[in-house]
């Protein structure tokens, strides 16, 4: 089975057998990230942007350290020091950076379809990293590669999202991946934060959160913004955590092989216990670390490695 | 004595429901009934065989950017955008830069449309100082100035009292108020319909129901001081039907529909492209249908385009910061047709009811007629004709259609003002 895709910008648009593509990968890169040499030679020669027009600290080590075991050459650009501060247009930076000789561009930015806008002025791979509240991609097929290794194939899998849907885009992508997968999802949250509309992409949408837990086998919390608080979505943060927030009492109505996850960065006593956070069904520290596998089988595909090589792999003989 | 013949066209004219095969006699820039032999002889004669003569179109909802943003638009270049539509009268919105809240800037906008202007342009001025919605602009002086009518339009007045109070006042001078409605503490950062297809692009929502509040209210404020409120660019289905009900209470209040809400939904969006952002935003199939209805039965008066030139600088961006607005008046007509006539099965006659007479009338504008004595405003246009609409080829400075490289059906053919050719179908005269 041969990758033909050159962008990944969201999860939407990506086949079941795509999927199924960038999970087998990541799972051979994953054996590499175990050894002692963690790098392989596949992208020497290769540059990769990290072109981070809104802040962010995970996802943005993560393509570093995913691109660095790939042995590319990294440059990170951050809205900070970019020249999008003197009024330059994405457009304009893109080619720039294209004109540099970049291979291969990694974007975050806070207005939605902008690495769709990107990937259709360049000439070069794009890879979502984030875009508004519109898609996550890595991050949605991060989880559900952390899921997989928990409970094997997802096909009719009962996963609860909790929290903030409505400006997440890690549920977006989420919801994508595990419908595709087969999985059984139900959004859970104050009705100003998941409006109704979600049901369109195939998921159960509840404000009733013990119906919404009862035998769940994964629940994945999302953070709550604070600003939001400040809008009229919800009354407080603490009336959000006494109605929605995650502790060891409503724990007990999931499932007991049940796993929790949060993309992180968690807010303690808001969305989660720390006593879940840090207990022993909490897979959120293993989120992480798949991050970087994943995020080295989306960056070697788009830039024309094949899953099968990847499987192989003792390093090496890659392409 | 110049005079002007055309012949053999479908002539219609729902002012004096005319609807038939005939001619058209133009005397010294107006309409007449007939020619005398010898002033036949001598007339210019345009052979109208297999088109259609009407009523040089009206758009009662244009925005030329001048002063201030002519490099986006001008009066100049937008009035030969008009007249390549087919459209002979156009009425221009007031948020201009600075904005058209007092006598000295319409003089400014009649000055240079005396200059530049190749169709009839009449301006509105501001309904509060600056659009800002805290204080009345000077009404009385906006209208002995020249305006046809005021309107915040780009900004919603937020304050009833104030509304209130505009709508009093103007209505002393018989100025209608047109307002663009948008209820603002709802649609902060909001630049989509809200609903399912916003939910999957993770765009900011803008729902419908901000509309039709601020519709209510007009509704509300037209019923308790008399004025004559117009509603622009309508676009929810709830609205159609409350301006239905208010309509049949006899209260005076107006409505427009815009060829992009009439043939468009927010499906279009799927691919980001700001070419198809506006405010109102495109909604859904339902709404879409709602309007096709209203135009139907009356509830809606009139098309207007809506006219907003960005440049390509200004549009090609990232969807949540490029500018709202489209251009209109070049697509028009075919836009108009292919929904109302090909798709809804109006008849000719009603759909050029709906860019000529009521918009004309709804203003009190001396225009959209073939009467007789009437100034000579016309347009010849193929219903049948299909085209490639180019938007770098056209008349507007700017190029910002969703309809760009689209082959479209109906073509304007000739447009005439004052009985003088400006456009002859490839180019301005």
């Amino acid at each position: 089975m041969t990758w033909n895709r050159r962008h990944l910008i969201t999860v939407e648009e990506l086949s079941l057998q795509e999927i199924d593509q960038i999970h087998a990968t990541s799972a051979a890169f994953k054996k590499i990230l175990r050894r002692s040499v963690k790098k392989v030679p596949v992208l020497r020669g290769k540059t990769i942007v990290n072109l981070f027009l809104e802040p962010s600290t995970r996802t943005r080590l993560a393509f570093d350290m995913a691109a660095k075991r790939l042995s590319a050459d990294v440059i990170s650009f951050d809205a900070a020091s970019s020249s999008t501060t003197k009024g330059e247009t994405l457009r304009d930076t893109a080619e720039n950076l294209q004109a540099l000789n970049a291979d291969m561009i990694v974007i975050r930015h806070a207005a939605s379809g902008s690495p769709l806008y990107l990937s259709r002025l360049l000439d070069i791979p794009v890879i979502n990293a984030g875009d508004g509240a519109h898609e996550h991609p890595t991050q949605g097929l991060l989880d559900t590669f952390t899921m997989k290794e928990h409970l094997g194939a997802l096909q009719g899998r009962k996963v609860v999202i909790l929290g903030d849907i409505l400006f997440s885009r890690v549920a977006r992508s989420n919801i994508h991946a595990l419908t595709k997968m087969g999985a059984a999802v139900t959004l859970v949250g104050p009705s100003t934060l998941v409006p109704h509309w979600f049901t369109d992409l195939g998921v159960t949408v509840s404000h009733d959160l013990k119906s919404a837990l009862a035998d769940a086998e994964v629940v994945m919390l999302l953070r709550i913004q604070h600003e939001r608080q400040a809008s009229s979505h919800f009354p407080s943060l603490g009336e959000y955590t006494s109605m929605f927030g995650l502790n060891m009492a409503r724990a007990a109505w999931l499932s007991p092989r049940a796993i929790i996850m949060h993309p992180g960065p968690i807010n303690r006593g808001v969305e989660i216990d720390s006593e879940l956070a840090d207990g022993p069904r909490s897979v959120i520290l293993e989120q992480v670390a798949n991050g970087i596998a994943v995020r080295m089988a989306v960056l070697y595909l788009c830039a024309g490695g094949q899953p099968d090589h990847a499987v192989t792999a003792g390093g090496e003989d890659l392409p | 004595m110049s005079s002007l013949w055309i012949s053999g066209a479908q002539v219609i004219d729902p002012a004096t429901r005319r609807n038939a095969p005939g001619d058209l006699f133009v005397r010294d820039g107006r309409l007449a009934d007939s020619l005398s032999p010898a002033e036949r002889k001598r007339a210019r004669k345009l052979d109208g065989r297999g088109l259609v003569a009407c009523p040089g179109f009206v758009d009662i909802h244009v925005h030329f950017r001048e002063p201030g943003q002519t490099h986006k638009e001008s009066i100049g270049t937008g009035t030969r955008a008009a007249a390549a539509g087919g459209f002979t009268t156009v009425v221009c919105m007031p948020n201009t830069s600075p904005p058209a809240d007092n006598a000295g800037t319409i003089q400014f906008i009649m000055d240079a449309a005396g200059r530049d202007a190749v169709v009839k342009v009449f301006p509105t001025g501001c309904i509060t100082i600056g659009m800002k919605g805290h204080a009345l602009a000077p009404i009385g002086s906006l209208k002995r100035a020249g305006v046809v009518a005021i309107t915040d339009d780009g900004e919603c007045v937020q304050s009833n009292e104030l509304m209130r109070r505009a709508a009093e006042y103007a209505g002393m001078f018989g100025l209608p108020i047109m307002d663009h409605c948008q209820d603002q503490s709802m649609t902060q950062g909001a630049v989509m319909n809200e609903g399912v297809m916003s939910t999957r692009l993770g765009l900011r929502g803008w729902p419908h129901a901000a509309e039709d509040l601020i519709v209510s209210r007009n509704v509300i404020l037209s019923a308790y001081t008399g004025a004559h409120i117009h509603l622009q660019h309508i676009s929810s289905q709830y609205s159609v039907d409350i301006i239905r009900q208010a309509k049949a209470k006899g209260l005076r209040i107006t409505a427009e529909a815009t060829p992009h809400h009439l043939a468009l939904t927010e499906g279009a969006l799927a691919g980001y492209d700001p070419n198809f952002k506006m405010n109102p935003p495109l909604r859904t199939e339902a709404d879409r249908q709602a309007l096709i209805a209203g135009l139907r039965d009356g509830t809606l008066d009139c098309i207007a385009t809506d006219h907003a030139p960005h440049t390509d600088y200004e549009k090609d961006r990232e969807f949540d910061f490029a500018p709202n607005g489209i251009l209109g008046l070049e697509t028009a007509l075919p836009v108009v047709l292919g929904v109302l006539v090909r798709e809804a099965k109006f008849k000719l006659p009603q759909v050029v009811d709906l860019f000529t007479r009521r918009p004309a009338e709804l203003l009190g504008l001396a225009a959209g007629t073939l009467r007789a004595g009437a100034p000579a405003d016309i347009c010849l246009f193929d219903p049948k004709e299909s085209w490639r609409y180019d938007a770098r080829a056209g008349q507007s400075k700017s190029r910002n259609s969703p309809w760009d490289g689209q082959t479209l059906t109906g073509r304007i053919k000739c447009t005439l003002v004052d009985g003088r050719v400006v456009f002859d179908g490839r180019r301005i005269v």
